[in-house]
């Protein structure tokens, strides 16, 4: 079985990953997608009811450490890596589009 | 200084220790060499030596190149991405701040694919770097950079990450020595997230010898990384002359896994060897590690796009503004600053974690890798050790994958099972072949697979057949 990821599907996913994707790109992405899936596919054969997912390969313990409190990095060097600090905080556009 | 470049790291550390050679003659040298690279394997270079380095450390006067996917105080990091241009972290590494303490410096960032996502460098914002033995050849990925300084003679060490195979398959393409430690052997704090459960750092070196020792100054615990450990009881120089008594298991689907040529006969005569110097090699099924691409194609992606959901143009790095809201920034700010390879994995990783879809990949992925990694317990109850070439051909041509992603995959193909079941494996060189579409030799590396935080006896096999394979 071949998959097929459609056009919208595309645009479905690139808007929850925050990610603007020119025409070509979605076209290319839609191709590519579906032949690396249907490679993947292939576990979907597998028979896996039974068997518990592995998030994490090592065996640890809960650590632990006395809630002491710590002076934080300094603001100014945190703000001098920022694109557009202001005011001591991050500046971002407005949250909604002006009408 | 012909000689001075020549003495393995091991040897000019004691050099120094013993007064017999100065650090700074030492690094002026390699400063010299960095300075020359043509093979576009660093992203920066010391100026001059870091001055940092003043204890008598066993790593003490030692120069070394640092993957740039490691945090550095005040040393531009990008992690071979236009969104991370320019950008200086505000504090080092773990891993590097280990190898300053044990007396090493500094020497230069070394290129890598764009977030480590790749097996070529060809998805370097910064340029592709070109393969040391032909220019133009690959040196594989991610941790191109630091294979080729290391393969090329621009840096006597390196360090790099390995995810699916980023240390071992470009070591094994430079014709170096290249180590994935035991998932939590080394912390990761400072290390740029890719996959955070696979991600693990590691050395390249010229000789087995010097893994260790770089090994031996990385590993333990870190209060700043919670899945850090460390090796219990350290690493030491390994010393062991033959494989008396240690069984070898070749994988039983191998004879039928697409290998070029050139590389099966160099693995044949590794496995003679072997058997020459005492050691058992048998056939054990591993059923699973075939699905190996698929579990990692799935599980590394989505890891991804949830770690790459903080370059957002807020906090660091680059911005761009779009012409609306805050969304419309983060839209535009991601579309310039990642390159394909990291669109199209951040792409595969939302889809895979998307409403409907989570149970049928990644929760199926984490299933096989459970498999996986009873497959490799399942073996090392009958056997010491699992073998198989490390990469399934030589260094490809630059452009030759470029277009086909899933083609790329595949050279992770023997490196990934290792990093799904998250134990430690090493690839030494092992003689040279020719290509499949010709040219002369070039580099084939042979892999070698232990149980988890089983290093010590990992790098004593390898010592014991780089001897060998040298002698």
């Amino acid at each position: 079985m071949l998959r097929v990821i459609e056009r919208e599907q595309v645009l479905h996913v690139a808007r929850l990953a925050r990610l603007r994707l020119s025409d070509a790109e979605v076209e290319k992405m839609a191709g590519e997608l579906s032949g690396i899936l249907d490679h993947v596919d292939r576990i979907v054969e597998l028979e896996l009811d039974e068997v518990p997912p592995t998030s994490h390969v090592v065996a640890l313990e809960n650590v632990l450490r006395p809630d002491v409190p710590r002076p934080s990095r300094p603001r100014d060097a945190v703000l001098e890596q920022a694109p557009d600090p202001a005011d001591g905080a991050f500046r971002v556009p407005s949250p909604q589009a002006e009408a | 200084m012909e000689e001075l470049l020549e003495l393995s790291v091991a040897a000019a550390a004691g050099r120094i220790a013993a007064g017999e050679l100065s650090r700074e003659e030492y690094f002026a040298a390699w400063r010299q060499r960095a300075a020359a690279d043509e093979l576009n394997a660093y992203l920066w270079r010391a100026e001059e030596a870091g001055g940092d380095g003043d204890g008598d450390g066993p790593l003490a006067g030692v120069p070394i190149a640092v993957k740039d996917l490691f945090c550095t105080e005040g040393v531009a990091t990008t992690a071979g991405s236009r969104i991370l241009e320019g950008h200086r972290p505000l504090y080092t590494a773990t891993a590097v701040r280990r190898l300053r303490e044990a007396g090493a410096e500094l020497l230069g960032k070394t290129n890598m694919d764009e977030f480590a996502m790749g097996s070529s460098n060809e998805n370097s914002a910064f340029g592709p770097v070109l393969n040391p033995h032909d220019r133009g050849r690959v040196p594989g990925g991610s941790s191109g950079g630091s294979a080729a300084a290391v393969g090329g003679g621009l840096a006597p060490c390196a360090i790099g990450t390995d995810t699916g195979g980023s240390i071992r398959q470009p070591a094994s393409l430079c014709g170096i020595v290249g180590l994935k430690p035991t998932y939590g052997a080394i912390s990761r704090y400072g290390m740029i997230a890719f996959a955070s459960s696979l991600d693990q750092c590691g050395p390249l070196t010229r000789d087995v010898t010097d893994a260790a020792l770089l090994l031996a100054a990385l590993q333990g615990r870190d209060p700043c990384d919670s899945t850090s450990v460390g090796i219990e009881g350290g690493v030491e120089a390994p010393s062991r002359e033959d494989l008396k008594g240690l069984r070898f298991a070749v994988p039983a689907d191998l004879a039928h896994d697409a290998i070029e040529a050139g590389v099966r006969s160099v693995f044949e005569a590794t496995l003679a060897r072997i058997e020459e110097l005492g050691g058992e090699v048998g056939e054990m099924p591993l059923p699973h590690a075939e699905h190996g691409i698929s579990a990692y194609y799935v599980i590394a992606p989505a890891e991804a796009s949830s770690n790459l959901a903080r370059y957002d143009g807020v906090r660091y790095g680059m911005r761009v503004e779009g012409e609306g809201d805050l969304v419309d920034m983060y839209e535009s700010t991601r579309a310039a600053g990642f390159g394909d390879e990291v669109k199209r994995r951040i792409m595969l990783g939302t889809y895979a974690l998307s409403s409907g879809y989570y149970e049928a990949y990644y929760g199926r992925a984490q299933r096989v890798r459970t498999k996986i990694a009873a497959d490799y317990a399942a073996a090392f109850e009958r056997f010491d050790f699992v073998v198989t070439p490390t990469s399934p051909s030589v260094a490809f041509r630059l452009g030759e994958k470029v277009d086909d992603p899933l083609a790329m995959y595949m050279s992770d193909f023997f490196t990934v099972p290792m990093s799904l079941a998250g134990i430690p494996a090493i690839s030494i060189p092992a003689g040279r072949a020719e290509p499949d579409d010709g040219g002369p030799e070039l580099p084939v590396g042979f892999q070698i697979a232990a149980p988890a935080f089983a290093e010590q006896r990992l790098l004593e096999a390898a010592y014991a057949l780089e001897q060998a394979i040298d002698g």
